[in-house]
Protein backbone atom coordinates (compact mmCIF):
# COMPACT_ATOMS: atom_id res chain seq x y z
CA UNK A 1 0.00 0.00 0.00
CA UNK A 2 1.65 3.24 -0.72
CA UNK A 3 0.69 6.78 1.17
CA UNK A 4 -2.03 7.93 -1.27
CA UNK A 5 -3.94 4.64 -0.40
CA UNK A 6 -3.01 4.90 2.92
CA UNK A 7 -4.73 8.07 3.20
CA UNK A 8 -7.30 7.19 1.43
CA UNK A 9 -8.19 3.88 3.40
CA UNK A 10 -7.53 6.05 6.43
CA UNK A 11 -10.56 8.39 5.50
CA UNK A 12 -12.55 6.11 4.23
CA UNK A 13 -12.45 4.51 8.07
CA UNK A 14 -13.21 7.35 9.80
CA UNK A 15 -16.29 8.22 7.07
CA UNK A 16 -17.30 4.74 7.83
CA UNK A 17 -16.90 5.39 11.62
CA UNK A 18 -18.95 8.41 11.48
CA UNK A 19 -21.80 6.78 9.84
CA UNK A 20 -22.11 4.35 12.17
CA UNK A 21 -25.23 3.61 14.10
CA UNK A 22 -25.60 2.76 17.37
CA UNK A 23 -29.36 2.38 17.80
CA UNK A 24 -31.00 -0.60 19.48
CA UNK A 25 -32.63 -3.05 17.17
CA UNK A 26 -35.32 -4.94 18.38
CA UNK A 27 -36.29 -7.99 14.99
CA UNK A 28 -39.36 -9.91 15.59
CA UNK A 29 -39.13 -12.61 12.99
CA UNK A 30 -36.32 -15.29 12.17
CA UNK A 31 -37.91 -16.33 8.86
CA UNK A 32 -36.98 -15.11 5.86
CA UNK A 33 -36.49 -11.26 5.95
CA UNK A 34 -35.65 -10.81 9.79
CA UNK A 35 -31.85 -12.75 9.37
CA UNK A 36 -31.54 -9.78 6.25
CA UNK A 37 -32.57 -6.90 8.10
CA UNK A 38 -30.81 -8.10 11.28
CA UNK A 39 -27.60 -8.68 9.40
CA UNK A 40 -27.97 -5.29 7.60
CA UNK A 41 -28.79 -3.56 10.97
CA UNK A 42 -26.01 -5.13 12.87
CA UNK A 43 -23.50 -4.56 10.01
CA UNK A 44 -24.40 -0.46 10.58
CA UNK A 45 -23.08 -1.02 13.91
CA UNK A 46 -26.45 -1.06 15.49
CA UNK A 47 -26.75 -3.71 18.79
CA UNK A 48 -29.77 -5.84 17.63
CA UNK A 49 -31.57 -8.65 19.22
CA UNK A 50 -33.98 -11.14 16.78
CA UNK A 51 -36.66 -13.04 18.63
CA UNK A 52 -39.92 -14.81 18.34
CA UNK A 53 -42.50 -15.96 19.98
CA UNK A 54 -40.53 -18.80 21.12
CA UNK A 55 -37.30 -19.95 22.96
CA UNK A 56 -34.13 -17.99 21.56
CA UNK A 57 -32.01 -20.97 21.86
CA UNK A 58 -34.07 -22.03 18.42
CA UNK A 59 -32.91 -19.39 16.70
CA UNK A 60 -29.59 -19.14 17.92
CA UNK A 61 -27.30 -20.95 15.53
CA UNK A 62 -29.71 -18.90 12.44
CA UNK A 63 -28.95 -15.96 13.84
CA UNK A 64 -25.39 -16.19 14.59
CA UNK A 65 -24.83 -17.88 11.25
CA UNK A 66 -27.06 -15.34 8.88
CA UNK A 67 -26.80 -12.26 10.99
CA UNK A 68 -23.35 -12.35 12.57
CA UNK A 69 -23.58 -9.82 15.29
CA UNK A 70 -26.99 -9.91 16.19
CA UNK A 71 -27.99 -11.58 19.04
CA UNK A 72 -31.08 -14.20 19.94
CA UNK A 73 -33.30 -13.41 22.62
CA UNK A 74 -36.69 -13.14 24.61
CA UNK A 75 -39.49 -11.21 22.79
CA UNK A 76 -40.05 -9.17 26.13
CA UNK A 77 -36.15 -8.44 26.57
CA UNK A 78 -35.50 -7.81 22.72
CA UNK A 79 -38.15 -4.99 22.86
CA UNK A 80 -37.75 -3.56 26.41
CA UNK A 81 -34.46 -2.12 25.37
CA UNK A 82 -34.93 -1.57 21.84
CA UNK A 83 -35.38 2.24 20.10
CA UNK A 84 -37.11 0.48 17.43
CA UNK A 85 -39.19 -3.04 16.91
CA UNK A 86 -38.92 -3.95 13.23
CA UNK A 87 -42.05 -6.64 12.41
CA UNK A 88 -40.54 -9.35 10.40
CA UNK A 89 -43.07 -11.46 10.81
CA UNK A 90 -46.10 -12.43 7.79
CA UNK A 91 -49.25 -10.49 8.67
CA UNK A 92 -51.23 -13.68 10.02
CA UNK A 93 -48.77 -13.56 12.74
CA UNK A 94 -49.08 -9.85 13.45
CA UNK A 95 -52.46 -10.45 15.32
CA UNK A 96 -50.32 -12.59 17.86
CA UNK A 97 -48.44 -10.27 18.89
CA UNK A 98 -49.31 -9.06 22.79
CA UNK A 99 -50.23 -4.82 21.99
CA UNK A 100 -48.83 -4.42 24.57
CA UNK A 101 -45.65 -6.11 24.00
CA UNK A 102 -44.21 -3.06 21.91
CA UNK A 103 -46.59 -0.08 23.77
CA UNK A 104 -44.33 3.01 23.59
CA UNK A 105 -41.86 2.12 20.95
CA UNK A 106 -41.43 3.19 16.90
CA UNK A 107 -42.88 -0.21 15.06
CA UNK A 108 -41.25 -0.48 11.71
CA UNK A 109 -44.20 -2.38 9.65
CA UNK A 110 -42.44 -4.22 6.63
CA UNK A 111 -45.46 -6.62 6.67
CA UNK A 112 -47.62 -6.81 3.66
CA UNK A 113 -51.47 -8.33 2.69
CA UNK A 114 -50.72 -10.23 0.17
CA UNK A 115 -53.73 -12.68 -0.04
CA UNK A 116 -52.68 -14.54 -2.80
CA UNK A 117 -49.55 -15.49 -1.21
CA UNK A 118 -51.03 -15.59 2.49
CA UNK A 119 -54.51 -16.13 2.32
CA UNK A 120 -57.19 -13.76 3.24
CA UNK A 121 -57.39 -11.92 6.41
CA UNK A 122 -60.72 -10.41 7.45
CA UNK A 123 -59.31 -7.15 9.19
CA UNK A 124 -57.02 -6.20 6.43
CA UNK A 125 -59.55 -7.15 3.55
CA UNK A 126 -60.68 -3.46 2.82
CA UNK A 127 -59.98 -1.06 0.67
CA UNK A 128 -60.45 2.10 2.68
CA UNK A 129 -57.22 2.54 4.62
CA UNK A 130 -53.63 1.00 4.23
CA UNK A 131 -52.83 -2.43 5.94
CA UNK A 132 -50.51 -0.18 8.17
CA UNK A 133 -53.31 1.96 9.39
CA UNK A 134 -54.93 -1.28 10.25
CA UNK A 135 -51.86 -2.08 12.16
CA UNK A 136 -51.56 1.45 13.52
CA UNK A 137 -54.85 1.14 14.88
CA UNK A 138 -54.36 -2.58 16.31
CA UNK A 139 -51.29 -0.30 18.38
CA UNK A 140 -52.38 2.59 19.37
CA UNK A 141 -49.77 2.88 22.07
CA UNK A 142 -46.61 2.50 19.35
CA UNK A 143 -45.62 4.87 16.70
CA UNK A 144 -46.07 2.90 13.55
CA UNK A 145 -43.79 3.52 10.58
CA UNK A 146 -43.99 2.22 7.23
CA UNK A 147 -41.19 0.86 5.32
CA UNK A 148 -39.07 -2.05 3.77
CA UNK A 149 -42.44 -4.02 2.81
CA UNK A 150 -42.26 -2.74 -0.76
CA UNK A 151 -38.33 -4.82 -1.87
CA UNK A 152 -38.26 -8.95 -1.43
CA UNK A 153 -35.64 -10.04 1.21
CA UNK A 154 -33.57 -11.06 -1.26
CA UNK A 155 -33.35 -7.76 -3.18
CA UNK A 156 -33.08 -5.91 -0.01
CA UNK A 157 -30.17 -8.28 0.50
CA UNK A 158 -28.25 -7.75 -2.53
CA UNK A 159 -29.26 -3.98 -3.12
CA UNK A 160 -27.88 -2.58 -0.09
CA UNK A 161 -24.79 0.05 -0.83
CA UNK A 162 -23.08 2.29 1.41
CA UNK A 163 -24.31 6.60 0.76
CA UNK A 164 -23.37 7.61 -2.15
CA UNK A 165 -23.01 4.99 -4.39
CA UNK A 166 -24.51 5.73 -7.66
CA UNK A 167 -26.37 1.85 -7.38
CA UNK A 168 -28.00 2.51 -4.15
CA UNK A 169 -31.72 2.59 -4.46
CA UNK A 170 -34.30 4.03 -2.33
CA UNK A 171 -36.86 2.83 -0.06
CA UNK A 172 -40.54 4.70 0.79
CA UNK A 173 -40.80 5.50 4.96
CA UNK A 174 -44.65 6.66 5.05
CA UNK A 175 -45.42 7.20 9.12
CA UNK A 176 -47.69 10.25 11.05
CA UNK A 177 -45.27 10.58 14.15
CA UNK A 178 -42.40 12.85 12.90
CA UNK A 179 -39.63 11.95 15.20
CA UNK A 180 -40.59 8.32 14.54
CA UNK A 181 -40.30 8.75 10.89
CA UNK A 182 -36.79 10.25 11.69
CA UNK A 183 -35.18 7.81 13.56
CA UNK A 184 -36.39 4.90 11.28
CA UNK A 185 -35.38 7.51 7.96
CA UNK A 186 -32.03 7.15 9.55
CA UNK A 187 -32.12 3.35 10.34
CA UNK A 188 -33.01 2.75 6.60
CA UNK A 189 -29.88 4.77 5.18
CA UNK A 190 -27.61 2.74 7.86
CA UNK A 191 -28.96 -0.38 6.03
CA UNK A 192 -27.69 1.05 2.57
CA UNK A 193 -30.63 2.35 1.04
CA UNK A 194 -32.08 6.08 0.32
CA UNK A 195 -35.28 7.49 2.04
CA UNK A 196 -37.71 9.10 0.16
CA UNK A 197 -40.47 10.27 2.56
CA UNK A 198 -44.20 9.66 1.67
CA UNK A 199 -45.88 11.55 4.11
CA UNK A 200 -48.50 9.77 6.37
CA UNK A 201 -49.43 6.50 6.79
CA UNK A 202 -52.53 6.75 4.47
CA UNK A 203 -49.46 7.15 1.90
CA UNK A 204 -48.41 3.67 2.66
CA UNK A 205 -50.85 2.84 0.03
CA UNK A 206 -48.51 3.53 -2.10
CA UNK A 207 -45.94 1.20 -1.10
CA UNK A 208 -48.16 -1.99 -1.36
CA UNK A 209 -48.37 -5.20 -3.23
CA UNK A 210 -50.51 -3.43 -6.05
CA UNK A 211 -49.02 -0.44 -6.04
CA UNK A 212 -45.89 1.28 -8.50
CA UNK A 213 -42.77 0.38 -6.44
CA UNK A 214 -43.48 -3.44 -4.80
CA UNK A 215 -40.67 -5.41 -5.90
CA UNK A 216 -38.65 -2.94 -7.97
CA UNK A 217 -35.38 -1.84 -6.78
CA UNK A 218 -35.17 1.69 -7.96
CA UNK A 219 -32.83 5.08 -7.31
CA UNK A 220 -34.73 7.84 -5.69
CA UNK A 221 -35.61 9.84 -8.39
CA UNK A 222 -36.69 6.92 -10.52
CA UNK A 223 -39.14 5.95 -7.65
CA UNK A 224 -39.58 9.36 -6.68
CA UNK A 225 -41.13 9.53 -10.34
CA UNK A 226 -43.12 6.42 -9.82
CA UNK A 227 -45.26 6.67 -6.66
CA UNK A 228 -45.29 11.06 -8.05
CA UNK A 229 -46.92 9.38 -10.89
CA UNK A 230 -49.88 7.31 -9.37
CA UNK A 231 -50.20 10.37 -6.83
CA UNK A 232 -51.02 12.72 -9.24
CA UNK B 1 -16.42 -34.62 6.65
CA UNK B 2 -16.85 -32.06 3.64
CA UNK B 3 -19.17 -31.95 0.25
CA UNK B 4 -15.86 -33.59 -1.40
CA UNK B 5 -16.54 -36.87 0.44
CA UNK B 6 -20.05 -37.52 -1.77
CA UNK B 7 -20.49 -38.56 -5.17
CA UNK B 8 -21.42 -35.75 -7.66
CA UNK B 9 -24.83 -36.16 -8.90
CA UNK B 10 -26.49 -34.22 -11.78
CA UNK B 11 -30.18 -34.44 -12.29
CA UNK B 12 -32.96 -32.91 -14.49
CA UNK B 13 -36.45 -31.70 -12.91
CA UNK B 14 -39.01 -30.52 -14.48
CA UNK B 15 -42.14 -28.84 -13.36
CA UNK B 16 -44.47 -30.65 -16.17
CA UNK B 17 -44.17 -27.22 -18.41
CA UNK B 18 -47.09 -27.31 -20.90
CA UNK B 19 -45.32 -27.75 -24.20
CA UNK B 20 -46.19 -25.64 -27.65
CA UNK B 21 -46.20 -27.01 -30.76
CA UNK B 22 -45.90 -24.41 -33.58
CA UNK B 23 -46.45 -21.83 -31.24
CA UNK B 24 -50.00 -23.50 -29.99
CA UNK B 25 -50.12 -25.43 -26.34
CA UNK B 26 -50.53 -29.08 -26.67
CA UNK B 27 -52.57 -30.77 -24.44
CA UNK B 28 -51.86 -31.43 -20.84
CA UNK B 29 -52.24 -35.23 -21.81
CA UNK B 30 -49.58 -34.99 -24.32
CA UNK B 31 -47.60 -32.62 -22.05
CA UNK B 32 -47.51 -35.40 -19.60
CA UNK B 33 -46.77 -38.02 -22.18
CA UNK B 34 -43.13 -35.66 -23.06
CA UNK B 35 -42.59 -35.55 -19.90
CA UNK B 36 -42.09 -39.66 -19.56
CA UNK B 37 -39.75 -38.75 -22.76
CA UNK B 38 -37.89 -36.65 -21.02
CA UNK B 39 -37.06 -39.06 -18.39
CA UNK B 40 -35.84 -41.45 -20.58
CA UNK B 41 -34.32 -39.35 -22.58
CA UNK B 42 -32.73 -38.10 -19.02
CA UNK B 43 -31.09 -41.39 -18.47
CA UNK B 44 -29.97 -41.90 -22.01
CA UNK B 45 -27.86 -38.40 -21.82
CA UNK B 46 -26.15 -40.06 -18.95
CA UNK B 47 -27.61 -37.91 -16.41
CA UNK B 48 -27.87 -38.99 -12.49
CA UNK B 49 -31.82 -38.36 -11.82
CA UNK B 50 -35.05 -37.17 -12.60
CA UNK B 51 -37.09 -34.81 -10.39
CA UNK B 52 -40.89 -33.40 -10.90
CA UNK B 53 -42.69 -30.63 -9.11
CA UNK B 54 -45.92 -31.12 -8.10
CA UNK B 55 -48.22 -28.45 -9.49
CA UNK B 56 -51.83 -27.66 -10.08
CA UNK B 57 -52.13 -25.15 -12.78
CA UNK B 58 -52.75 -25.07 -16.60
CA UNK B 59 -49.24 -24.20 -17.48
CA UNK B 60 -48.15 -27.08 -15.36
CA UNK B 61 -50.58 -29.58 -15.23
CA UNK B 62 -49.04 -32.01 -12.96
CA UNK B 63 -50.78 -32.82 -9.84
CA UNK B 64 -49.47 -36.87 -9.55
CA UNK B 65 -45.87 -36.60 -10.39
CA UNK B 66 -45.48 -39.87 -8.50
CA UNK B 67 -47.49 -42.11 -11.60
CA UNK B 68 -45.39 -40.22 -13.94
CA UNK B 69 -42.53 -41.21 -12.04
CA UNK B 70 -43.76 -44.88 -12.18
CA UNK B 71 -43.94 -44.75 -15.60
CA UNK B 72 -40.50 -43.75 -16.36
CA UNK B 73 -39.39 -46.00 -13.84
CA UNK B 74 -40.97 -49.13 -15.87
CA UNK B 75 -38.34 -47.61 -19.00
CA UNK B 76 -35.83 -47.09 -17.71
CA UNK B 77 -32.63 -49.01 -15.10
CA UNK B 78 -30.30 -46.41 -13.35
CA UNK B 79 -31.84 -42.75 -12.93
CA UNK B 80 -33.28 -42.12 -9.22
CA UNK B 81 -36.89 -40.73 -9.58
CA UNK B 82 -38.41 -38.34 -7.19
CA UNK B 83 -40.68 -35.66 -6.16
CA UNK B 84 -39.17 -32.15 -6.58
CA UNK B 85 -41.02 -31.16 -4.68
CA UNK B 86 -43.38 -32.43 -3.46
CA UNK B 87 -46.49 -29.90 -1.06
CA UNK B 88 -46.17 -32.07 1.96
CA UNK B 89 -47.89 -28.77 3.56
CA UNK B 90 -51.16 -30.13 1.69
CA UNK B 91 -50.69 -33.64 1.03
CA UNK B 92 -51.06 -36.38 3.81
CA UNK B 93 -47.61 -37.86 5.31
CA UNK B 94 -48.84 -41.42 5.04
CA UNK B 95 -49.99 -41.51 1.56
CA UNK B 96 -46.68 -39.46 0.34
CA UNK B 97 -44.89 -42.31 1.64
CA UNK B 98 -46.85 -44.98 0.52
CA UNK B 99 -46.97 -43.59 -3.05
CA UNK B 100 -42.76 -43.25 -2.82
CA UNK B 101 -42.36 -46.27 -1.53
CA UNK B 102 -44.58 -47.84 -3.89
CA UNK B 103 -42.39 -46.34 -6.71
CA UNK B 104 -39.24 -47.36 -5.10
CA UNK B 105 -40.54 -50.79 -5.00
CA UNK B 106 -41.29 -50.90 -9.16
CA UNK B 107 -37.99 -48.98 -9.31
CA UNK B 108 -36.11 -51.10 -7.44
CA UNK B 109 -35.02 -48.38 -4.91
CA UNK B 110 -34.74 -45.29 -7.30
CA UNK B 111 -37.32 -43.26 -5.26
CA UNK B 112 -36.38 -40.02 -3.69
CA UNK B 113 -38.79 -37.35 -2.16
CA UNK B 114 -37.94 -33.70 -1.70
CA UNK B 115 -40.32 -32.22 0.27
CA UNK B 116 -41.47 -29.02 0.11
CA UNK B 117 -43.44 -26.22 2.44
CA UNK B 118 -44.49 -24.87 -1.38
CA UNK B 119 -43.70 -21.83 -3.03
CA UNK B 120 -46.79 -22.51 -5.74
CA UNK B 121 -49.28 -22.38 -3.29
CA UNK B 122 -52.58 -23.64 -5.64
CA UNK B 123 -53.09 -26.89 -3.92
CA UNK B 124 -54.02 -25.16 -0.75
CA UNK B 125 -57.38 -23.76 -1.59
CA UNK B 126 -57.81 -26.82 -3.76
CA UNK B 127 -57.59 -29.22 -0.83
CA UNK B 128 -59.27 -26.92 1.62
CA UNK B 129 -56.05 -25.84 3.27
CA UNK B 130 -55.28 -22.14 5.37
CA UNK B 131 -52.37 -20.16 3.49
CA UNK B 132 -52.23 -18.81 6.64
CA UNK B 133 -51.64 -22.52 8.22
CA UNK B 134 -48.36 -23.37 6.21
CA UNK B 135 -45.60 -23.36 8.59
CA UNK B 136 -48.11 -25.69 11.36
CA UNK B 137 -48.75 -28.11 8.61
CA UNK B 138 -45.13 -28.37 7.54
CA UNK B 139 -43.78 -28.72 10.73
CA UNK B 140 -46.10 -31.42 11.59
CA UNK B 141 -45.97 -33.15 8.44
CA UNK B 142 -42.41 -33.10 8.20
CA UNK B 143 -41.95 -34.84 12.10
CA UNK B 144 -44.67 -37.94 11.06
CA UNK B 145 -43.06 -38.28 7.83
CA UNK B 146 -39.64 -38.49 9.65
CA UNK B 147 -41.01 -40.90 11.69
CA UNK B 148 -42.73 -42.96 8.87
CA UNK B 149 -39.61 -43.06 7.06
CA UNK B 150 -37.78 -44.90 10.08
CA UNK B 151 -39.51 -47.63 9.40
CA UNK B 152 -41.76 -49.99 11.88
CA UNK B 153 -44.74 -48.95 13.14
CA UNK B 154 -45.58 -45.30 13.85
CA UNK B 155 -47.48 -43.62 16.93
CA UNK B 156 -48.06 -39.85 16.80
CA UNK B 157 -50.15 -37.34 17.33
CA UNK B 158 -50.64 -33.41 16.06
CA UNK B 159 -53.32 -30.92 14.93
CA UNK B 160 -53.54 -31.67 11.20
CA UNK B 161 -54.17 -35.26 10.74
CA UNK B 162 -55.75 -38.21 12.36
CA UNK B 163 -53.58 -39.60 15.20
CA UNK B 164 -51.40 -43.18 14.71
CA UNK B 165 -51.09 -45.37 16.94
CA UNK B 166 -48.51 -48.59 16.31
CA UNK B 167 -49.40 -48.02 12.70
CA UNK B 168 -47.48 -50.40 10.55
CA UNK B 169 -47.48 -48.61 7.11
CA UNK B 170 -46.58 -50.40 4.16
CA UNK B 171 -45.12 -51.04 1.52
CA UNK B 172 -41.64 -50.97 3.36
CA UNK B 173 -38.97 -50.09 1.86
CA UNK B 174 -37.22 -53.20 0.91
CA UNK B 175 -33.39 -52.65 1.89
CA UNK B 176 -32.00 -49.14 3.79
CA UNK B 177 -34.48 -46.38 4.07
CA UNK B 178 -36.27 -43.82 1.40
CA UNK B 179 -33.81 -40.64 0.24
CA UNK B 180 -35.27 -37.78 1.41
CA UNK B 181 -34.23 -34.28 0.56
CA UNK B 182 -36.16 -30.88 1.79
CA UNK B 183 -36.04 -28.13 -0.57
CA UNK B 184 -35.34 -24.88 0.65
CA UNK B 185 -35.87 -21.55 -0.77
CA UNK B 186 -34.75 -19.00 1.83
CA UNK B 187 -36.58 -20.20 5.39
CA UNK B 188 -33.78 -20.93 7.82
CA UNK B 189 -36.64 -22.68 9.11
CA UNK B 190 -36.41 -25.61 7.12
CA UNK B 191 -32.98 -25.83 6.93
CA UNK B 192 -32.64 -26.34 10.55
CA UNK B 193 -35.78 -28.75 9.91
CA UNK B 194 -33.97 -30.63 7.26
CA UNK B 195 -31.14 -31.13 9.82
CA UNK B 196 -32.68 -31.83 12.69
CA UNK B 197 -34.84 -34.75 10.99
CA UNK B 198 -31.63 -35.78 9.07
CA UNK B 199 -33.03 -35.11 5.50
CA UNK B 200 -30.27 -33.88 2.44
CA UNK B 201 -30.63 -29.98 2.00
CA UNK B 202 -31.88 -28.84 -1.70
CA UNK B 203 -31.41 -25.30 -2.08
CA UNK B 204 -34.04 -24.00 -4.73
CA UNK B 205 -32.09 -20.91 -6.01
CA UNK B 206 -34.50 -19.49 -9.07
CA UNK B 207 -34.12 -15.63 -7.82
CA UNK B 208 -31.18 -12.93 -7.23
CA UNK B 209 -27.62 -14.54 -6.66
CA UNK B 210 -26.94 -17.80 -5.77
CA UNK B 211 -24.20 -16.54 -3.76
CA UNK B 212 -26.56 -15.42 -1.45
CA UNK B 213 -27.46 -19.03 -0.12
CA UNK B 214 -24.14 -19.64 0.69
CA UNK B 215 -25.02 -18.93 4.55
CA UNK B 216 -27.37 -21.29 4.61
CA UNK B 217 -25.12 -23.85 3.60
CA UNK B 218 -23.11 -23.16 6.36
CA UNK B 219 -26.23 -22.96 8.47
CA UNK B 220 -27.03 -26.44 7.59
CA UNK B 221 -23.48 -28.02 8.00
CA UNK B 222 -23.06 -26.27 11.42
CA UNK B 223 -26.99 -27.70 11.95
CA UNK B 224 -26.01 -31.28 11.42
CA UNK B 225 -23.29 -31.31 13.90
CA UNK B 226 -25.38 -29.47 16.14
CA UNK B 227 -28.03 -31.90 16.17
CA UNK B 228 -25.45 -35.03 15.78
CA UNK B 229 -26.38 -36.30 12.67
CA UNK B 230 -24.31 -37.60 10.51
CA UNK B 231 -22.91 -35.59 7.42
CA UNK B 232 -25.26 -35.16 4.47
CA UNK B 233 -25.34 -33.90 1.00
CA UNK B 234 -26.12 -30.62 -0.23
CA UNK B 235 -28.17 -30.16 -3.93
CA UNK B 236 -29.06 -26.81 -5.82
CA UNK B 237 -31.78 -26.59 -8.17
CA UNK B 238 -32.15 -23.67 -10.75
CA UNK B 239 -33.45 -23.18 -14.13
CA UNK B 240 -31.64 -24.10 -16.78
CA UNK B 241 -31.24 -24.43 -20.82
CA UNK B 242 -28.90 -25.57 -23.06
CA UNK B 243 -28.24 -25.04 -27.04
CA UNK B 244 -25.87 -24.73 -29.42
CA UNK B 245 -24.70 -20.89 -28.65
CA UNK B 246 -25.16 -18.85 -25.83
CA UNK B 247 -27.48 -16.41 -28.37
CA UNK B 248 -29.82 -19.28 -29.26
CA UNK B 249 -30.62 -20.87 -25.34
CA UNK B 250 -31.40 -17.18 -24.64
CA UNK B 251 -33.88 -16.97 -27.83
CA UNK B 252 -35.09 -20.33 -27.16
CA UNK B 253 -35.82 -19.38 -23.01
CA UNK B 254 -36.64 -15.77 -23.23
CA UNK B 255 -39.93 -15.42 -24.33
CA UNK B 256 -41.23 -18.17 -22.41
CA UNK B 257 -39.59 -17.18 -19.26
CA UNK B 258 -40.84 -13.44 -19.85
CA UNK B 259 -44.56 -14.89 -20.55
CA UNK B 260 -44.82 -16.92 -17.45
CA UNK B 261 -42.92 -14.85 -15.19
CA UNK B 262 -45.09 -12.09 -16.25
CA UNK B 263 -48.37 -14.32 -15.71
CA UNK B 264 -47.14 -15.73 -12.17
CA UNK B 265 -46.29 -12.04 -11.20
CA UNK B 266 -49.22 -10.89 -8.98
CA UNK B 267 -49.81 -14.11 -7.30
CA UNK B 268 -46.11 -14.73 -6.60
CA UNK B 269 -44.19 -10.92 -6.21
CA UNK B 270 -42.51 -11.15 -9.41
CA UNK B 271 -42.03 -7.88 -10.85
CA UNK B 272 -42.87 -7.76 -15.25
CA UNK B 273 -39.15 -8.95 -16.84
CA UNK B 274 -37.69 -6.61 -18.42
CA UNK B 275 -34.34 -7.71 -20.93
CA UNK B 276 -31.76 -6.30 -19.02
CA UNK B 277 -32.94 -7.93 -15.85
CA UNK B 278 -33.17 -11.30 -18.05
CA UNK B 279 -29.35 -10.39 -18.65
CA UNK B 280 -28.67 -10.03 -15.27
CA UNK B 281 -30.27 -13.23 -13.91
CA UNK B 282 -28.15 -15.52 -17.34
CA UNK B 283 -25.27 -13.73 -16.78
CA UNK B 284 -22.55 -14.76 -13.88
CA UNK B 285 -24.26 -13.39 -10.96
CA UNK B 286 -27.45 -14.47 -11.67
CA UNK B 287 -29.51 -18.06 -11.17
CA UNK B 288 -30.22 -18.92 -14.83
CA UNK B 289 -27.94 -21.40 -16.08
CA UNK B 290 -28.86 -20.68 -19.70
CA UNK B 291 -26.53 -20.68 -22.67
CA UNK B 292 -23.61 -23.05 -24.23
CA UNK B 293 -22.06 -26.14 -22.38
CA UNK B 294 -19.15 -24.17 -21.89
CA UNK B 295 -21.16 -21.23 -20.35
CA UNK B 296 -23.31 -23.59 -18.43
CA UNK B 297 -20.93 -25.86 -17.39
CA UNK B 298 -18.77 -23.03 -16.21
CA UNK B 299 -21.35 -21.34 -14.13
CA UNK B 300 -22.51 -24.75 -12.43
CA UNK B 301 -18.89 -25.59 -11.75
CA UNK B 302 -18.32 -21.84 -9.89
CA UNK B 303 -21.34 -22.08 -7.71
CA UNK B 304 -21.33 -25.78 -6.75
CA UNK B 305 -18.37 -25.17 -4.47
CA UNK B 306 -19.57 -21.77 -3.12
CA UNK B 307 -22.49 -23.65 -1.76
CA UNK B 308 -20.87 -26.42 -0.72
CA UNK B 309 -22.92 -28.67 -2.99
CA UNK B 310 -21.96 -31.98 -4.39
CA UNK B 311 -25.67 -32.13 -6.80
CA UNK B 312 -27.09 -29.84 -9.39
CA UNK B 313 -30.49 -30.25 -10.87
CA UNK B 314 -31.38 -27.87 -13.53
CA UNK B 315 -35.23 -27.30 -14.01
CA UNK B 316 -35.57 -27.52 -17.84
CA UNK B 317 -38.24 -26.01 -19.82
CA UNK B 318 -40.93 -23.59 -19.35
CA UNK B 319 -44.18 -23.32 -20.31
CA UNK B 320 -44.53 -22.96 -24.35
CA UNK B 321 -41.11 -23.97 -25.02
CA UNK B 322 -41.05 -27.00 -27.64
CA UNK B 323 -40.25 -30.32 -27.00
CA UNK B 324 -37.48 -30.97 -29.34
CA UNK B 325 -36.01 -27.42 -27.90
CA UNK B 326 -36.36 -29.07 -24.16
CA UNK B 327 -34.74 -33.04 -25.31
CA UNK B 328 -31.69 -31.16 -27.18
CA UNK B 329 -30.90 -28.94 -23.84
CA UNK B 330 -31.37 -32.48 -21.43
CA UNK B 331 -29.03 -34.20 -24.21
CA UNK B 332 -26.53 -31.69 -23.94
CA UNK B 333 -26.45 -31.22 -20.30
CA UNK B 334 -26.21 -34.74 -20.15
CA UNK B 335 -23.61 -35.23 -22.62
CA UNK B 336 -21.74 -31.67 -22.93
CA UNK B 337 -22.09 -30.16 -19.71
CA UNK B 338 -21.80 -32.30 -16.89
CA UNK B 339 -18.33 -34.06 -18.03
CA UNK B 340 -17.17 -30.38 -18.52
CA UNK B 341 -18.43 -29.43 -14.97
CA UNK B 342 -16.50 -32.95 -13.66
CA UNK B 343 -13.78 -32.17 -15.40
CA UNK B 344 -13.55 -28.43 -14.16
CA UNK B 345 -14.53 -29.49 -10.55
CA UNK B 346 -11.68 -32.41 -10.91
CA UNK B 347 -8.74 -29.93 -11.45
CA UNK B 348 -10.13 -27.44 -8.79
CA UNK B 349 -10.12 -30.21 -6.65
CA UNK B 350 -6.39 -31.29 -7.88
CA UNK B 351 -5.16 -28.10 -7.83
Amino acid sequence: MNGVQVQNAVEMGSLEQERRQSLRVAVLGAGHVGPVIARLAAHAGNSVAVATSRDPDEIELSVQVLSPGAGARWAVDAVADADIVVLAVPLHRFEQIETSLVAGKVVVDMMNYWPEVNGRLATFDRRDISSSEVVARRLPQSRVVKTLNHLGYHQLDEESRPAGDPERKALGVAGDDAAAVQVVATFVEGLGFDVVRMGGLAAGRLLEPDGPVFGRPLGRADFARAVGAVAR
Amino acid sequence: MTAASFPLVFGVDTFGDTNAENGRPVSHAQTIRNVVEQGVLTEQAGLDFFGIGEHHTDDFPMPAADVVLAAIAARTSRIHLGSAVTVLSSDDPVRVFQRYSTLNALSNGRAEVILGRGSSIESFPLFGFELADYEQLFEEKTELFAEIVKGGPVTWSGKTRAALDDQDIVPHIEAGTLKVWIGVGGSPYSVLRAARHGFSLMLAIIGGSPARFAPYSSLYRQALEKFGREALPIGVHSPGHVAETDEQARAEFWPAYRDIITRLGPSRGFPVPTPGFFEREVGPDGPLYVGSPEAVATKIARYMPVLDATRFDMKIGMPGMSQPAISKSIEMYGTQVVPRVRELLGAAVAG
